[in-house]
């Protein structure tokens, strides 16, 4: 069980929240011209990192808004919560590889 | 067509949403999700005594308000029709006489009012808010209970991860949490006092659990 801090909300259960997968996925501007590969690789393929991993959290049976969390895989630390539309600031992390590993 | 976020409250009017009163007048009785329950007929049966005291208060107005809280300008309207602010701060509540207002998130307020009032409120709103914003009338989607008793605390206790302490959960707090498994708006109305705003497609359960649930220190049911 996580204890997960709503921005707005405070912390709570784990129960309340909801997760929405891998951050940071960018929908492709135009679905129609691009390749059932390419359209299956941005709908099923996620990194899965094995260690930190960027995901989108909503505070679901709360206030019903989204965020952004990164959170470690393995120890489920969660190591910071940041708006939608912002990227983490903590150190110890190249950010910019993460985000352009999601969108490969 | 004028910006939405521009609009003043005749050009808002002007555009009315298609409002309905969803309640013609007290000569066509109402029902509550809970009426197969008949808790007025248990409140005349039923043991005076016991730690956890319910009452459903039911057929209010439930208004859904959405709006732009950086804009004085609707929250200035907002205080004209209900004569109270929005509540701004998080998890908090307002109340002036039988309106009150609950903030549910950054942007949406849930607003009760007496049943029969519901449409003159909704017709003030159209007339007053300026800008665009959304009021829906969500009345029939849920209903009230109120929670009392010595052992109220206790009883949700078993049913809410929420710290109900009341350093954490001072009278007038609004939480959205889970209970027992099911959805509910719960707020602090007296030192052993909570009101939950639950769905009515779950009222029976939340009904049959709290029935449950109280077994160990009596309910008393109030109609
Ligand atoms: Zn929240």
């Amino acid at each position: 069980m996580l204890r997960i801090n709503c921005p707005f909300c405070g912390i709570r259960d784990e129960e309340e929240f909801d997760c929405g997968g891998e951050a940071h996925v960018t929908r492709p501007e135009n679905p129609a011209n691009l390749s059932d590969d390419e359209w299956s690789h941005y709908l099923f393929n996620k990194v899965n990192t094995k260690g930190i991993l960027l995901e989108r959290w909503r505070h679901t049976y709360g206030c019903r808004q989204w965020f952004n969390m990164a959170r470690h895989t393995v120890s489920h630390e969660i190591i910071e919560i940041y708006p939608m539309g912002s990227f983490p600031s903590f150190n110890g992390m190249n950010v910019e590889n993460v985000v352009k590993e999601v969108e490969a | 067509m004028s910006d939405l976020n521009n609009m003043t409250a005749a050009e808002s009017a002007a555009t009315k949403a298609a409002v309905m009163n969803q309640v013609p007048g007290p000569e066509i009785e109402g029902q509550s999700p809970l009426h197969h329950a008949d808790l007025a007929s248990l409140a005349k049966q039923g043991p005076k005594t016991s730690g956890v005291h319910l009452r459903e208060l039911k057929l209010l107005g439930h208004l859904t308000l959405r709006c732009n809280p950086a804009n004085a300008d609707q929250l200035a309207a907002v205080e004209r029709v209900l004569g109270v602010a929005l509540p701004l701060q998080p998890l908090t509540s307002s109340e002036n006489g039988n309106y009150s207002i609950r903030w549910m998130s950054p942007d949406e307020w849930l607003i009760l009012v007496p049943g029969l009032e519901t449409f003159d409120i909704e017709t003030k709103f159209r007339d007053e808010m300026p800008g665009h914003y959304s009021l829906v009338n969500s009345s029939g989607g849920s209903t009230v209970l109120e929670l009392s008793g010595e052992n109220v605390v206790e009883l949700l206790k078993k049913a809410t991860p929420i710290d109900l302490h009341a350093k954490s959960f001072p009278v007038g707090k609004v939480v959205s949490t889970l209970l027992a498994k099911s959805t509910a708006t719960i707020r602090r109305t007296g030192d052993q006092r909570f009101e939950l705003v639950i769905r009515r497609s779950f009222s029976d359960y939340i009904w049959l659990w709290i029935q449950d649930a109280s077994l160990e220190f009596g309910l008393v049911v109030e109609a």
